[in-house]
């Protein structure tokens, strides 16, 4: 069975296919069940495999691929191959199982759309790339699906491309993320000429043998791919492109921009995790970079207004504890936690989706309020992923964040400060996600009059989806229940293939089992703090916010205009660069370039006017020249 | 018939060569009113003759480096030139897109040109056989003579057919082109002087000349001899001035045939001649052409960012993109030279794409400024579609075919300098930004120009035009395996001839059993580090 594994990207290609060339002569059903069969089969696929995986040893639970050798060029070659272990099974079960349930809630979100066959082939584009991603088995092919969706979110982003603000969304997206893919590029390369090859299993074996803990070149190669990953995954400083990536329709928010493509940076970091963890300068700026990136963009979405881009500050607020956990060397730690996140962030955009489509594109949270009574199943669902997320006991993401900052705190490449940075910013998950609650769906109705008769829960094909999201979003993290609580934290075992001999966190038994329950209790203590905040301010005194927005107006400014971070790198370097560029054109290719060209043109013919003035046809100046010739030349043999 | 196709297997470039000249002047027999036999008789000799070259695709051997279908035949034996033709691994894909791109750029010009249509249809093909001459022959007094004639069809193309400012350019395309040849000319007599006094023969055979290497000191004046005309022809920075105007006066197959083809000459001289004739002079000029052509990467791609007319921001971003193709040349290893070989026939593909498809949005609205568009998705979607897929190979998309030449160009280039990859690595974000921004302005937003409303999408004929180079431009991205078997041989001849080692003749006394003996050795010195 395991040898099916190409069929994984295969039925998704077979969708674009079909759609991207007849969807548009295809009646619209016929095009929804193309793209979720395809994707639908591609996750049965997957479960499958999953299920085939479970019933092998541990160590034969690997499986290498290849379909054809795709560059040959001297000793340089990348094969178009796939490789199976676990960790490429977890990824594939999120991204076909979230992205099976999203393609079928766009079913009932596009339904109205003029481009619905052109949204369902990018999609199933984005599928496909995305599982080539997962399965590559050597970091070229990885870099295909890695641009390939790249390219898909910026064609989604920019879906509704009559809206110039959604086409420079796109673009924005594309170019920042090729900033990050030029230091992956250099990584490659530079892979390529230390080991002399870019397989996987021939670099995470040599490497090694070859290098000890601390080499240079190591900590130089994974700090280029990390630079990847920071505009994948949308780190600082490369993030800006996430917020306005919202552009684009609310399932693809969810799907590209919450549950799988930005999390494709922290895959590939827990892929290398051999080369990072023979570079701990490089694991100190992963975890450094999450960190601050986890608590900076935590702290715009406490004062956003509008409901999905609050959702998307938190993406990458919550992509930085991934950072974070692979930083300290909890690797399936952060994997735990991009499974749960992509449970429990799917349902939340899915959610939100609910809610924009109910209030007919309203996405300002001013203008929601006391939607509950309206919306008997998004309400429910969008509440349980709220739970999930700020890390109260017994949803999924209590599991999962919590065990990154356990591993912040007590791993042997962790620290105090991370761990404050993690709980610190847990607090404020909690607050910014219980205001949007609270301001969404419950106190009074502040929805602009014409909206209002508009309002009607989602149709089953938008509301199922949410409810199997809201299932998973509570049993997900069963799945690695830590010893200390009594479980047996099956999820970290059975990655353990991956990253056995190393640190993969989980499995230490802590001596003083204590401490884990104190972390443990803390961050209950901080998550219910941030909802009694959120429900003091927003709930029992609702005049406080804009008393407090008033008393620290700077402060306020400052975090509602996000630190003013777009405007500085426009100013620093979009306009420079345009400006630079402009002059550079103006002044020295056509003046300076063109004009010597035209220069020398010139001097040619300005000479040979001038010479040409000799020959004037006057019979009398020929005879004057000739004798004046013959006279020189006559007297400077005379005179020599 | 028979008599033919034997003919034909024995002389198979010969044939492909000079069909198009047959075809030129079978068309000067027709009435020039007979417009419709006139482009279709151009379309169809163009089109056999492509299917003609596809005999040197599945004939080719690839494991040997030597020329194939070799042709040689005296000319003027006393000065020794001959008529000899042949083509290697490099040569053999230029050829093919040379034979690819013709049909496709009379076919684009089916409707677009309108006046003196007979006296086109000639030029182009006589156009076409000065190319292929160009990238067949073997003679270096014949690849002269190619080298100017294809000059003279071009110059009436921009300077009859093209846009306003046409004269202007086309006389700075001639006069600049041919500045620079006449300095390879006086390299090329030089280099047949020097053969006399080492070999006590008169020859212009490229194969003799190649056997024996000038000393260094005269390499380096021959180098820049044939390399300053090379470097206007690709063209490399500061030399490229000339190529925004003809592109912009140029009618769209003229620049289809200058982009896709022309610039490729350059590029190929350097790889015929400067690599193989002046290996010690070659390695002397790394730095120096490596950093033009970095900048050249970063440079077109700034002022191509800027540009307000289409036709001149692709013609930029080539200046950008044959910096790539340069640099991967110098890197003087399997992956640079492998990458620059394949860019140039991706380049050839996706800037003659790029510029079939401004022509045909010129053809719609009569204008190329990007601010008279926008929006046009809407009433275009089939070409939206081939637009960004074309948009897409030019910034190098994975699993197009941009990346795999890029990628092999950066990886080559890395191993030989590190530095002058990680400069050049900067171009693939430029690229994006010029290229997408461009796209988003001319097909994104609203449409606000109310000409813009009645545009048609594309007709049969425009979506003919497009699909094969399409095919061409996914096929190379995911299978690329082809085009290197068969490029592999020639590549390591090559690289073999630049490092060919200096022989140095070492005397030393050797004592054998009989007493002391007087031995010779031959050492070799590799001129590049592996």
């Amino acid at each position: 069975m395991l040898d099916y594994i190409w069929l994984v990207p295969t039925f998704p290609l077979i969708g674009v296919t079909i759609n991207g060339l007849l969807g548009k002569r295809l009646p619209k059903k016929l095009v929804g069940l193309v793209a979720c069969g395809a994707l639908g089969l591609s996750f049965l696929v997957s479960v499958i495999i999953f299920f085939t995986l479970l019933h092998l040893p541990p160590e034969q639970r690997y499986l290498e691929k290849v379909l054809y050798t795709w560059i040959s060029s001297g000793a340089f070659r990348a094969e178009a191959g796939f490789q199976l272990d676990p960790l490429s099974a977890v990824m594939i079960l999120v991204v076909s199982g979230v992205g099976f349930f999203i393609h079928i809630y766009s079913i009932g979100y596009m339904h109205g759309d003029k481009g619905y066959a052109r949204y369902f082939a990018y999609l199933n584009l984005f599928a496909f790339f995305m599982l080539l991603l997962v399965l590559a088995n050597n970091f070229l092919f990885l870099f295909v699906g890695w641009e390939g969706v790249g390219l898909c979110s910026y064609l989604l982003i920019g879906f509704w491309y009559e809206r110039k603000s959604a086409a420079d969304a796109g673009k924005k997206a594309f170019v920042v993320n090729r900033i990050g893919d030029f230091g992956f590029a250099l990584g490659i390369m530079l892979i390529f000429s230390t080991f002399g090859t870019i397989d996987y299993s021939e670099v995470f074996q040599a490497a090694p043998e070859k290098f000890s803990p601390g080499a240079l070149i190591i900590t130089a190669i994974t700090l280029l791919l990390f630079v990847g990953a920071t505009g994948k995954s949308a780190q600082l400083p490369l993030y800006t492109w996430l917020p306005d990536a919202m552009e684009g329709p609310t399932p693809v928010s969810a799907l590209i921009h919450a549950a799988t493509m930005v999390t494709a940076g922290v895959y590939m970091v827990a892929r290398c995790h051999v080369l990072y963890l023979l570079a701990p300068i490089s694991l100190t700026v992963v975890a450094t970079v999450g960190a601050l990136t986890a608590i900076f963009s935590a702290s715009i979405g406490l004062a956003q207004n509008d409901i999905k881009r609050i959702l998307a500050y938190s993406t990458i607020s919550q992509l930085g504890y991934m950072f974070l956990g692979c930083g300290v060397g909890a690797f399936s730690a952060g994997i735990f936690h991009l499974m749960t996140h992509a449970f429990f962030k799917a349902l939340l955009f899915l959610g939100a989706g609910s809610v924009i489509h109910a209030l007919a594109g309203e996405q300002d949270l001013r203008k929601m309020g006391g939607l509950r009574r309206n919306l008997p199943i998004t309400f429910p669902t969008f509440l349980v992923a709220t739970l999930a997320i700020a890390g109260l006991p017994g949803f999924s993401g209590f599991f999962s964040k919590d065990e990154i900052l356990w591993e912040a705190f007590s791993s042997p490449h962790g620290h105090f400060i991370y761990w404050l940075i993690g709980i610190v910013t847990a607090g404020m998950t909690s607050f910014y996600m219980f205001r949007l609650v609270f301001l969404a769906f419950f106190g009074s109705s502040r929805i602009e009059t014409d909206r209002t008769h508009h309002i009607h829960e989602s149709p089953p094909s938008m509301t199922m989806p949410l409810i199997i999201l809201a299932l998973l979003s509570i049993i997900g993290g069963y799945a690695g229940v830590p010893h200390v609580l009594g479980g047996a934290n099956r999820f970290h075992s059975f990655l353990s293939p991956v990253f056995s001999g190393h640190h993969g966190g989980g499995d230490v038994v802590d001596p003083s089992a204590s401490t884990e329950i104190v972390i443990m209790t803390m961050s209950v203590l901080v998550a219910v703090g941030g909802f009694l905040l959120a429900h003091r301010m927003y709930i029992k005194r609702p005049e406080v916010p804009a008393i407090l927005a008033d008393k620290a107006r700077w402060l306020y400014q400052l975090i509602f205009n996000k630190y003013y971070v777009d405007e500085i790198y426009d100013f620093l370097f979009v306009n420079s660069i345009k400006n630079g560029a402009n002059r550079l054109w103006q002044l020295f290719d056509v003046r300076v370039v063109d004009g010597s060209v035209n220069g020398i043109a010139n001097l040619a013919g300005q000479g040979s006017s001038l010479l040409s003035q000799l020959q004037s046809g006057y019979v009398k100046s020929y005879a004057a020249s000739i004798l004046i010739g013959a006279a020189l030349i006559i007297g400077y043999y005379v005179l020599r | 018939m028979q008599a033919i196709t034997t003919f034909f297997w024995e002389h198979p470039l010969t044939v492909i060569t000079f069909s198009p000249l047959l075809g030129a002047l079978i068309l000067l027999f027709l009435n020039k009113r007979d417009v419709s036999l006139i482009k279709s008789l151009a379309f169809i000799v163009s089109l056999i003759d492509f299917f003609l070259s596809l005999h040197l695709y599945f004939y080719f051997q690839s494991d040997t480096y030597e020329m194939q279908f070799l042709e040689k035949i005296p000319w003027i034996p006393d000065w020794g030139i001959s008529y000899q033709v042949g083509i290697d691994g490099i040569s053999l894909f230029l050829v093919l897109l040379t034979t690819f791109l013709t049909p496709l750029a009379i076919l684009s010009s089916w409707t677009a040109i309108t006046k003196k249509i007979k006296e086109y249809m000639v030029f182009m093909l006589l156009l076409e056989t000065g190319m292929l001459g160009v990238f067949i022959a073997l003679d270096l007094f014949l690849f002269y003579v190619f080298w100017e004639a294809m000059l003279i069809p071009m110059y009436f193309l921009i300077g009859i057919w093209g846009g306003a400012r046409r004269i202007y350019a086309a006389i700075k395309f001639f006069v600049y082109t041919m500045a620079g040849s006449l300095l390879m000319l006086v390299g090329i007599l030089v280099l047949y002087y020097l053969n006399y006094q080492t070999t006590g023969e008169y020859t212009f055979d490229l194969l003799e000349l190649m056997k024996t290497i000038p000393p260094p000191a005269i390499q380096t004046w021959l180098f820049l001899a044939f390399a300053i005309s090379f470097a206007i022809k690709v063209p490399m920075f500061p030399f490229h001035t000339w190529l925004p105007d003809a592109h912009v006066e140029a009618p769209t197959a003229g620049s289809v045939i200058l982009a896709g083809i022309l610039l490729k000459m350059g590029t190929y001289g350097f790889l015929r001649f400067c690599l193989p004739l002046f290996p010690d002079a070659t390695i002397e000029f790394i730095p120096l052409i490596s950093i033009l052509a970095i900048v050249g990467i970063i440079y077109g791609a700034l002022v191509s960012m800027v540009q307000q007319d289409v036709k001149s921001l692709v013609a930029y971003s080539s200046v950008s993109h044959l910096g790539f193709v340069m640099l991967g040349i110098f890197a003087l290893n399997t992956q640079g030279l492998e990458g620059g070989i394949l860019q140039m026939i991706n380049h050839g593909l996706s800037t003659g794409a790029l510029f079939l498809i401004v022509g045909m949005l010129y053809e719609r609205r009569h204008t190329r400024m990007i601010d008279d568009f926008g929006g046009l998705s809407r009433q275009m979607p089939i070409f939206a579609t081939f637009f960004m897929l074309v948009t897409l190979s030019s910034i190098g998309l994975p699993g197009l075919n941009g990346f795999v030449g890029e990628f092999l160009v950066l990886v080559g280039t890395f191993q030989a300098n590190k530095l002058y990859a990680t400069f050049a690595a900067t171009g693939i974000i430029l690229a994006a930004v010029y290229m997408l921004w461009m796209y988003q302005r001319v097909m994104f937003g609203q449409i606000t120009k109310p000409e813009n409303q009645r545009l048609v999408d594309l007709n049969l004929r425009e979506v003919i035009i497009l699909v094969p180079i399409t095919l061409f431009i996914i096929w190379i991205g995911v299978y690329p395996k082809p085009l290197f078997q068969k490029m592999e041989r020639s590549v390591q001849h090559l690289i073999s001839q630049v490092n060919r080692p200096r022989i140095i003749k070492v005397e030393r006394e050797v004592f054998l059993v009989s007493g002391p003996n007087k031995m010779v050795y031959w050492t070799n010195v590799p001129r590049i580090k592996e």
